[in-house]
């Protein structure tokens, strides 16, 4: 491993060349519930590229839908944000207020739920939903508005779309609310667009057409993406890079190949592990023993150390800081450290990374 | 490519015994009256046989009827048409106490939701022991050691027992409703997607558990769920259903390595897999009945192309593939 070392702030830049539209800085945030103050995003930063699509994976309650909510500003009532700024156009998000949130909201950031059911208006037909973000963001004339929801419709694949679009929600199927719900998402012409888990109420074959059309549109408008999912092999099919959170924390960010061929952190290395292989032979899943910890009382030193069969000493008294591998390629964890002992990744992973190489 | 497992092994070169027999079996629902009246044809006339120790997968997308499948064989709805035999005993038929205690002796089932089907009002030990109550176990020294030794099989321990399924996780209820399940040593388990509610690595953890389970006890397994890799990782055979018809039955290896239905092949072309190298020059194949088949002609059935592979064809399209072959 070259260029091993030590960086100094507890955040990831990544050195490319292009701009980043997006910027969050050493973000924590917490909600205040009965059972005391839960620590749901930890001191986390990343940036997002023009034009590239960063994917965030983690698990239940790592934090990842939490962290893009605060980008939208839609945080609940009993979360504050404790410390860090969101950079976005020269404007740092956090401070931001409601009538000032109006004008990025929904038009220079869309945002697409997971659940296309309770994302629409069910009283309203479908046609309008698009057309009120057109009068509302655009201020766009009523006639010019239907003809652009149109378009929008047929773009994002809806058959008949004169004929829809005088139709309401339940007339649509789970993957074609997902279209409307994109369709409005973009008709403002945003720059940057957040997907938190879009596909996964669907089945596989409607979500790997939904999939598609994201990144045709990514593509076609230059978009900058933020894909929130649990799926592996969904990120390894959207994101240029990916970020890996666990317990509010980014664990490892990298380029979907740092990620994928060459991960570092024990973490990945168990997601990774834990997923059947369609290639592969039945050998046995990683599993990780445990559950994740408690947010209210988040653990001293690396919050994976008490599931991970690497841990050292040293993960159950300092939290590891970012290491650098690459130039785009970063880990939190102690085993990175010039004088930690060597550790190889499990043989079952290094079997599955060897046979991804072999096959592509 | 068999398990490295000198039990499989062993098992393959035996003669297999057939323990369940599902014959064109058919679950239809209707709704309103005369004019208005819809029928809904969950489950087709669908036939396939499990055998002893072995795990058949069922898989299929939302709405193609596979649980309804599942339900229909423990009786939990009595079936439109069709007969289905537990080892060569009809379990079909009139329904009557004798019977029902017949099926429920011998087929348990594992759910999907882990939060909804375990009572909130029970502790751990009555909700695992209950079976046994049910089947006359009284000694409660004998209940109570049954309970703990199955906790331990689940890889949860005595002091669980006393707690209430609030205080666990979703992977901890999935191994409470698995006790629950095999503590009155069924033959067969149906397990109607019992991971996908839990997160990846929780799920690898109930895949592993259900794995050792199915060796130390030789469980015979019915594996229902929408996630192919998982299945295909679980079966030793797998039914792929649509629309309430099973249109492909194969092991496992032959239904990914030679897919011969076009929705089988469509369904394997979806799945995203985690490599990107991979992910990025893939070809989707999407699946369309209306274009894919013509069945005006030739109604479509159950070929066995090879040893063990069933594929729903009609007749053209059944020369069609031996000749290309």
């Amino acid at each position: 491993m070259v260029g091993r070392e030590l960086i100094s702030l507890d955040y990831a830049k990544v050195a490319l060349e292009s701009e980043a539209v997006l910027e969050v800085k050493n973000l924590s945030l917490s909600f205040r519930t009965h059972g005391g103050i839960v620590q749901a995003v930890r001191h986390i930063s990343f940036d997002l590229q023009k034009g590239e699509t960063l994917a965030i994976v983690g698990e239940s309650g790592s934090g990842k839908s939490v962290t893009t909510k605060a980008i939208m500003g839609i945080l609940p009532g009993n979360a504050s944000i404790d410390t860090g700024e969101i950079l976005y156009g020269g404007l740092n998000l956090v401070q931001l207020k409601e009538a000032e949130y109006h004008k990025i909201r929904g038009k220079r950031i869309g945002l697409i739920f997971q659940d296309p059911l309770s994302a629409l208006n069910p009283l309203m037909r479908i046609g309008d939903q698009i057309t009120e973000v057109l009068y509302l963001a655009l201020k766009m004339p009523s006639r010019q508005a239907k003809e652009r929801a149109l378009e929008l419709m047929t773009a994002v694949g809806i058959p008949d779309a004169e004929q829809r679009f005088y139709q309401y929600p339940f007339q649509f199927s789970g993957g074609m609310r997902q279209r409307i719900v994109i369709a409005i998402a973009i008709a403002s012409d945003p720059e940057i667009l957040i997907c938190d888990e879009p596909t996964t109420a669907l089945d596989v074959t409607v979500q790997a057409r939904i999939l598609e059309l994201i990144n045709n549109i990514k593509r076609e408008r230059n978009l900058s993406v933020i894909f929130i999912t649990h799926d592996l092999g969904v990120v390894a099919n959207m994101a240029d890079r990916v970020a890996v959170m666990y317990a509010g924390k980014i664990v490892e960010i990298g380029t979907s190949e740092d990620i994928f061929l060459t991960p570092e952190h024990p973490y990945t290395w168990a997601l990774l592990g834990s997923i059947p292989d369609l290639d592969s032979p039945k050998e046995r899943l990683l599993s990780i023993p445990g559950t994740p910890p408690n947010m209210i009382y988040p653990p001293v030193g690396d919050a994976f150390a008490l599931r991970n069969p690497y841990a050292m000493k040293i993960d159950a008294v300092a939290e590891p800081p970012m290491f650098q591998v690459s130039p785009t390629h970063y880990a939190a964890t102690w085993r990175l450290h010039p004088k930690a002992p060597p550790t190889q990744m499990p043989e079952v992973l290094q079997a599955r990374i060897s046979r991804m190489k072999a096959g592509a | 490519m068999e398990m490295p497992d000198n039990k499989s092994t062993a098992e393959v070169s035996h003669p297999r015994r057939q323990l369940l027999e599902v014959d064109d079996l058919a679950m239809h629902f209707s709704s309103g009256w005369g004019q208005r009246k819809i029928v809904v044809k969950a489950v087709d006339g669908i036939s396939f046989v499990i055998n002893e120790a072995e795990t058949f997968g069922l898989v299929g997308e939302s709405g193609c009827g596979k649980t309804t499948c599942g339900r229909a064989i423990v009786r939990l709805y009595d079936p439109t048409a069709g007969r289905v035999s537990f080892m060569g005993r009809e379990i079909s038929g009139p329904m009557n106490g004798e019977l029902r205690s017949y099926i429920t002796d011998n087929i348990a089932m594992v759910f999907q939701d882990p939060v909804e089907s375990l009572n909130p009002r029970m502790t751990v030990e009555e909700i695992i022991s209950e079976g046994l109550r049910v089947r006359g176990f009284t000694n409660k020294e004998e209940v109570r050691t049954k309970v703990l030794d199955m906790l331990d099989k689940v890889g949860l321990n005595e002091e669980h027992a006393t707690r209430y399924p609030h205080e666990f996780s979703g992977g901890q209820r999935q191994r409470i409703g698995i006790a629950r399940a095999i503590v009155v040593q069924p033959k067969l388990i149906i397990a109607d997607e019992p991971v996908s509610a839990l997160d990846v690595s929780i799920q690898a953890q109930v895949i592993n558990l259900l794995n050792d389970l199915k060796r130390d006890m030789g469980l015979t397994i019915m594996f229902i769920a929408h996630d192919l890799s998982v299945v295909k990782y679980f079966s030793d055979r797998i039914g792929v259903m649509y629309y309430g018809k099973l249109v492909e039955i194969a092991r496992s290896e032959d239904l990914y390595l030679n897919p011969v239905h076009p929705y089988t092949r469509s369904l394997l072309s979806a799945i995203p897999r985690p490599n990107p190298l991979s992910e990025r020059a893939r070809v989707r194949y999407a699946y369309d009945p209306n274009r894919d088949h013509d069945y005006s002609n030739h109604r479509p059935q159950m070929w066995e192309l090879e040893k063990d592979h069933f594929v729903l064809l009609s007749e053209p399209e059944y020369q069609r593939y031996i000749s290309a072959r």
